[in-house]
């Protein structure tokens, strides 16, 4: 992403001057840090923004008009660099996260995690897993979801871990523009026609047993999502009621997703995104 | 595509680059008002690096020449050689002229 892909400036007209979040970041996992905790807690965040993002490219040429689906594509895009990102640094964090993959294979780690591991081995939360619903329900999955990693991104900028830090102040400037676009679009089919109202609603009442989970505690290395939950309900309690919308009353799905409690779309997810990967292990690409 | 959707009227687009200059009309866009514009603009015309300032304008806000008057207009620039200052030398490390 640096010089090597950036040719010639001069030949065009906007230049390049690409940027590496990672530039000068020291690597080495700092003293006092468990390595498999630092590993865990970045298959974590990385599996959340690999999931979402699977999630999001599938609306690619479906939205409801050029400029949105252009705009639903740059955010999957967001997400899929910091998935890449966390995944690398959890495999150089602790190598026995990584699935074996067959002697010489050129696979690089952070392939092998996402295209290698079974449903059960995915830590992303549910909420990022389920299926697409019409574009009120990306709407408001967006919503929730960037809501949440917005304000645990914000606090993981000065994590210990110099890697995770970058990750951090890289992905809050991507994160706070997809809690903007959703949360434009939550107000405008708020008050637009009874139909998208109905529609925002139906989505809102269908997704709001995985919220929850975007802030239950996770003990242990890293920003514990649980710290955060105050702040995620005092935004989503502003945007309904800019919005005119009641905060919904259903009971939260038993369970999470960091300690494998998934749905069986994930696994219908993975049939897919991983079948020509799973077919070539030891494919170059 | 239904009949709603048709309404969102066009804009036309105009970017800034991080070297400076003007902003460059890049295209045009379709958004509900200007604020979306603006969004749709990021989007669309901003994703590989292009620019770090935008701006929209309905296009109907826009008054343009007409081809039909194209010869009267701009015919007599045409042969008017002494307005270039094509007489001087610039030296090579003098960009955007």
């Amino acid at each position: 992403m640096n010089d090597e892909y950036a040719g010639d400036s001069s030949q065009w007209a906007f230049g390049t001057g690409f940027e590496d979040p990672l530039a000068g970041v020291d690597t080495t996992v700092p003293p006092g840090v468990d390595p498999a905790e630092l590993a865990a807690y970045c298959l974590m965040l990385g599996d959340d923004a690999l999931i979402m993002s699977q999630r999001l490219s599938e609306w690619c040429s479906r939205a409801p008009d050029l400029e949105e689906d252009i705009a639903l594509a740059n955010m999957a895009l967001d997400l899929l660099g910091q998935a890449r990102l966390l995944l690398t640094r959890a495999a150089a964090a602790d190598p026995g996260v990584v699935p074996v993959l067959p002697e010489g294979s050129p696979v690089p780690a952070e392939d092998a995690l996402a295209f290698f591991r079974d449903a059960e081995q995915f830590r992303n939360v549910r909420l990022a897993e389920v299926e697409n619903g019409d574009f009120a329900h990306v709407v408001v999955r967006l919503l929730l979801f960037s809501v949440a990693r917005l304000a645990v991104l914000e606090r993981l900028r000065t994590s210990p871990d110099q890697v995770l830090a970058a990750v951090a102040a890289k992905g809050v400037k991507e994160v706070a523009y997809h809690r903007d676009w959703a949360g434009r679009w939550f107000l405008t089919l708020a008050q637009g026609t009874e139909e998208s109202r109905r529609r925002l609603e139906a989505a809102l009442d269908a997704l709001w047993p995985y919220q929850a989970e975007l802030v239950a505690p996770r003990p242990g290395f890293g920003v514990d999502p649980a710290t955060v939950r105050d702040e995620v309900d005092a935004v989503l309690d502003q945007v309904f009621a800019v919005s005119g919308v009641e905060r919904p009353d259903r009971a939260p799905l038993p369970g999470t997703g960091g300690e494998g409690a998934h749905t069986g779309a994930l696994a219908a997810l993975l049939a897919e995104m991983q079948v020509v990967a799973r077919a070539h292990p030891s494919g170059r690409w | 595509m239904s009949a709603d959707r048709r309404e969102w009227p066009l804009y036309e687009v105009f970017v800034r680059g991080k070297r400076g200059l003007n902003h460059v009309h890049v295209g045009s866009l379709h958004a509900a008002d200007d604020a979306m514009a603006v969004r749709h603009a990021r989007d669309v015309y901003t994703r590989r690096n292009e620019g770090v300032s935008i701006w929209v304008v309905r296009a109907d806000a826009i008054t343009a020449s007409s081809p039909d008057e194209k010869d009267p207009m701009f015919a007599p620039s045409g042969d008017k050689v002494y307005r270039h200052p094509t007489f001087y030398d610039i030296p090579d490390n003098v960009p955007h002229m």
